[in-house]
C-alpha cells in the first residue's frame, strides 16, 4: 500500500448526501478479478451518457458535460470534496479501488459509512471527517475559486486551506500509523500468531461445538 | 454493570486488546462469493501464504449465476470467469464450496443459516455489506471489504474498532400484514441511512420477539441501510428451534453445551445502552419506499411528499433529484404508482415464510396485463426445492409469475436480470439506488407480500385490505 503523509491537491466538488458505492463503481463492473483498471468507469452512470461495460474503451464515450469530474476546472483533482453519509450501501472495495486508480488519494465529508471509511484505509486513501458547516465552506471556496487546492497533512492532522485556515481532524492511532507508513496490517498481526492459537486453545476447550 | 448481548459476544471474541484502542478479534465464521473474493485470493497467492482456518470459511455463487437454464452454465464470459475462480481458489485452498449446480447453493446469507453455519454467540464475516442478516442469530455479524477478507483468510482475525451499542425496542403486537421488512424500512425511515453509523444495534422488544427467524433476518438485514455496522436479536426458543437439526449445528453433547450457553445471549437488565429508542409496533403501516434512498419510505397510505417539507437544503436537493430520477412528481397517492416489474426474492426476503406470503396473496389470481415480468427467485436451491414441496412454484406459475433458479438476481442485476432504463419495479430487496436494479431503473422496496399484491393489481395496495 502508497503511504500516505501530506498532500497538496485540486479538490472536486460532489455536491450530493448520501452518494453509495453503486454509483461508485455500477456493479457490472464488479465482474473483474483485478484490483485495478477501475478509473475510466468511477461514478460511470454519473459521468457517460450510455451505459458503460467492462473492458469498454471509454475515450469515445459520450460524456454528462454537467457532471462535475467532466468540467475542465476539476481536471487533474486529487481530492474529492462530498457531503453526509459519503460511501454508503455495498461493501465493495472496488469503490476505493476506482477512487484511487481516478487518482484521489483524500477524500473530504462530513460523514462517512462504516465500511466505505475502513476501505479507504486498506488502499492508502485518506478519509477525513470535517464538520457540516466546514465543508459547507470548503463547498463555497470551490465555487468561487477556479484551481482551489487544498494541504492535507496526516502527520500534523490539519488541512490547510488558500486562504490560509488550518483545520484540525481527528484519525484513530492504528490507522493512522499504518496509512503514513504504508503498512500491510495481515503481516502486523501475524506477528501475533501465538495469542491467536492460544485464544484458538481457550475456545476449543468453552465452545467445542465451533470446530476450532 | 450489566452488559449488552453485543457486549457479551465481543468479550469473548478479544485476542488482543490494543494500547491504541484498536481490538484483535477472532472470527469463527467467514462466508464468500465470488464477486468480492477473488483478489483476496491473490492478496494470499502472491504474499505465499495460506488460510489460517481453512475449515472457517463456506463459500457459494450466488451474484453473477443465471436464474434460468442453470444447466447450460452461465452465458456472459465474464460472469463465468469469476464463478469459475471461486471454484479454482477453493479448490486451491480447501474450501468448501456449494458449487453453481449444489442443491444448496444460494445467497449467501440465506445460505449460512439455512446450513447452520450461522450460530448464535458467533462472529461472521463476509465481503458483503448484507452479512448483517445473520446478526438475527445473536451474533456479532459484519460485512467487511476484499482487503479484510483477505485478513480473515490468512489471521483469521479483524482489527476493529468497538462501536458504540444502541437498542431499538419496538413493543406490543405487530398488525396484521407487517412484516420484519415492514419495521426494518420503518426504522430506516425514522433514523435516516446514517442514523446507525458507529452503532451496533440490537433489536429488541415484544414485536421483535414475535417475529420468526425469517423476520429476524430480514430485519438484521437491513440494519446496514440504517449505516449500523451490525444488527442483532436476542436469542431465545425461536432462535434454538431454528437452528437444531441443521447440517452444520452441533449435535449430541455439543447441543447440549452450546444451547446451554446460548440461552445466555440476551442483554442483562441493567445493561446500559450508548443510545435507546423505544417505538410502539402498532405505529407501523406497510411500508412502501418512493425515492433513491431507503430512507426515503412512506406508509402505502401516503403520498410522495413535498419538497418544502424537506429539513434542509441538501435533504431538499437529494429529494428533488430523487423525484427526478423516479419519474414522480410531489403529492402522488404511493397507491397510484403503478409498476412494470415485480420481483420477489433477495437476502432480503428469499426465504420459504417469503414466498409463502407472496403465494397466499396471488393463489387463484392473475397478473396484472400491464405488468411485463414478475419473477420468483428462492434465497438457495433448498428455499427452491420446499417451495416446489409445498405447491408454491405451480401458485406462483398459474398467477403467471417466473419461478427462478436461486441466486441475487434482480436485487443488485449483476446476471442477465435486470431492469431497462425508466422501468419501475415493486422489488423485495434492500436498496433503491439509482440504477441497483439495472441503469435508469426505478426500484420501490416493499415485502413479499405488498410486492405479490402489486403485480396482482398493477400498481401498489394497502395489503391489509386484501381480499
Amino acid at each position: 500500500m502508497q503511504a500516505f503523509t501530506t498532500l497538496n491537491g485540486l479538490v472536486a466538488p460532489l455536491d450530493r448526501a448520501n452518494v453509495d458505492t453503486d454509483a461508485i463503481i455500477p456493479k457490472q463492473f464488479l465482474k473483474s478479478i483485478k484490483r485495478t483498471g477501475y478509473g475510466p468507469y468511477l461514478f460511470d452512470e454519473w459521468r457517460y451518457e450510455d451505459r458503460g461495460e467492462p473492458g469498454m474503451d471509454c475515450t469515445h464515450r459520450p460524456l454528462r458535460k454537467d457532471f462535475v469530474l467532466n468540467q475542465p476546472r476539476y481536471q487533474g483533482a486529487s481530492i474529492l470534496l462530498a457531503r453526509e453519509n459519503f460511501g454508503c450501501g455495498s461493501s465493495r472495495e472496488h469503490a476505493p479501488w476506482a477512487l484511487l486508480d481516478f487518482g484521489f488519494r483524500c477524500i473530504i465529508a462530513s460523514s462517512f459509512a462504516d465500511i466505505f471509511y475502513n476501505n479507504c484505509f486498506k488502499n492508502g486513501i485518506l478519509p477525513i471527517r470535517l464538520d457540516a458547516a466546514v465543508v459547507d465552506r470548503l463547498f463555497a471556496g470551490c465555487a468561487a475559486q477556479e484551481g482551489y487546492a487544498l494541504h492535507v497533512d496526516l502527520v500534523e492532522q490539519h488541512v490547510t486551506t488558500p486562504e490560509g485556515e488550518s483545520i484540525a481532524f481527528d484519525v484513530d492511532a492504528f490507522r493512522r500509523h499504518c496509512l503514513l507508513n504504508g503498512l500491510d496490517d495481515i503481516g502486523l498481526t501475524l506477528t501475533e500468531g501465538d495469542a491467536i492459537r492460544a485464544y484458538e486453545e481457550k475456545r476449543r476447550n468453552e465452545a467445542p461445538w465451533l470446530g476450532l | 454493570m450489566g452488559r449488552t448481548l453485543f457486549d457479551k459476544v465481543w468479550d469473548q471474541h478479544v485476542v488482543k486488546a490494543n494500547e491504541d484502542g484498536s481490538t484483535l478479534l477472532y472470527i469463527d465464521r467467514h462466508l464468500v462469493h465470488e464477486v468480492t473474493s477473488p483478489q483476496a485470493f491473490e492478496g494470499l497467492r502472491l504474499a505465499g501464504r495460506k488460510p489460517w482456518r481453512a475449515s472457517a470459511a463456506v463459500a457459494t455463487p450466488d451474484h453473477n449465476v443465471p436464474t434460468t437454464d442453470r444447466a447450460k452454465g452461465i452465458v456472459d464470459p465474464v460472469s463465468r470467469i469469476q464463478v469459475e475462480a471461486l471454484d479454482e481458489n477453493c479448490r486451491e485452498f480447501g474450501i468448501t464450496e456449494f458449487g453453481m449446480n449444489d442443491v444448496r447453493q444460494g445467497v449467501v446469507h440465506v445460505v449460512g443459516p439455512e446450513q447452520g453455519l450461522t450460530l448464535p454467540g458467533m462472529t461472521v464475516v463476509c465481503g458483503d455489506s448484507h452479512t448483517s442478516t445473520h446478526g438475527a442469530f445473536a451474533s456479532i455479524a459484519m460485512g467487511i471489504g476484499t482487503s479484510e477478507v483477505e485478513h480473515v483468510l490468512a489471521t483469521q482475525c479483524l482489527i476493529q474498532k468497538k462501536p458504540q451499542r444502541m437498542r431499538i425496542s419496538v413493543e406490543g403486537d405487530l398488525p396484521a400484514g407487517i412484516t420484519g421488512k415492514d419495521v426494518a424500512l420503518y426504522i430506516i425511515g425514522l433514523i435516516g441511512t446514517a442514523g446507525g453509523t458507529g452503532y451496533a444495534i440490537e433489536f429488541a422488544g415484544s414485536a421483535i420477539r414475535q417475529l420468526s427467524m425469517e423476520g429476524r433476518m430480514s430485519l438484521c438485514n437491513m440494519a446496514i441501510e440504517a449505516g449500523a455496522r451490525c444488527g442483532m436479536v436476542a436469542a431465545d426458543e425461536s432462535t434454538l428451534n431454528y437452528v437444531k437439526g441443521r447440517p452444520y449445528a452441533p449435535k449430541g453433547e455439543d447441543w447440549v453445551m452450546a444451547e446451554a450457553a446460548w440461552r445466555g445471549l440476551h442483554s442483562d437488565a441493567d445493561a446500559v445502552f450508548d443510545k435507546e429508542m423505544l417505538l410502539a409496533a402498532a405505529d407501523i403501516a406497510p411500508q412502501v419506499s418512493w425515492g433513491t434512498s431507503p430512507e426515503m419510505v412512506l406508509p402505502v397510505t401516503a403520498s410522495v411528499p413535498q419538497l418544502s417539507d424537506a429539513r434542509d437544503d441538501v435533504q431538499r436537493e437529494g429529494w428533488r433529484r430523487a423525484l427526478q430520477y423516479m419519474g414522480l412528481k410531489e403529492g402522488v397517492a404511493l397507491a397510484d404508482i403503478a409498476v412494470d416489474k415485480v420481483f420477489i426474492g433477495s437476502c432480503t426476503n428469499g426465504r420459504i415464510e417469503d414466498f409463502r406470503a407472496a403465494a397466499e396473496v396471488v393463489k387463484g389470481k392473475q397478473v396484472a396485463p400491464s405488468i411485463r415480468l414478475a419473477m420468483a427467485v428462492p434465497g438457495s436451491g433448498l428455499v427452491k426445492k420446499q417451495a416446489e414441496a409445498e405447491g408454491l412454484d405451480e401458485i406462483f406459475r398459474d398467477a403467471g409469475f417466473e419461478w427462478r433458479d436461486p441466486g441475487c438476481s434482480m436485487c443488485l442485476a449483476m446476471n442477465a436480470d435486470r431492469l431497462e432504463p425508466g422501468e419501475r419495479c415493486a422489488s423485495t430487496s434492500n436498496r433503491n439506488f439509482e440504477g441497483r436494479q439495472g441503469m435508469g431503473g426505478r426500484t420501490h422496496l416493499v415485502s413479499p407480500a405488498m410486492a405479490a399484491a402489486a403485480a396482482i393489481a398493477g400498481h401498489f395496495v394497502d395489503i391489509r385490505d386484501w381480499k
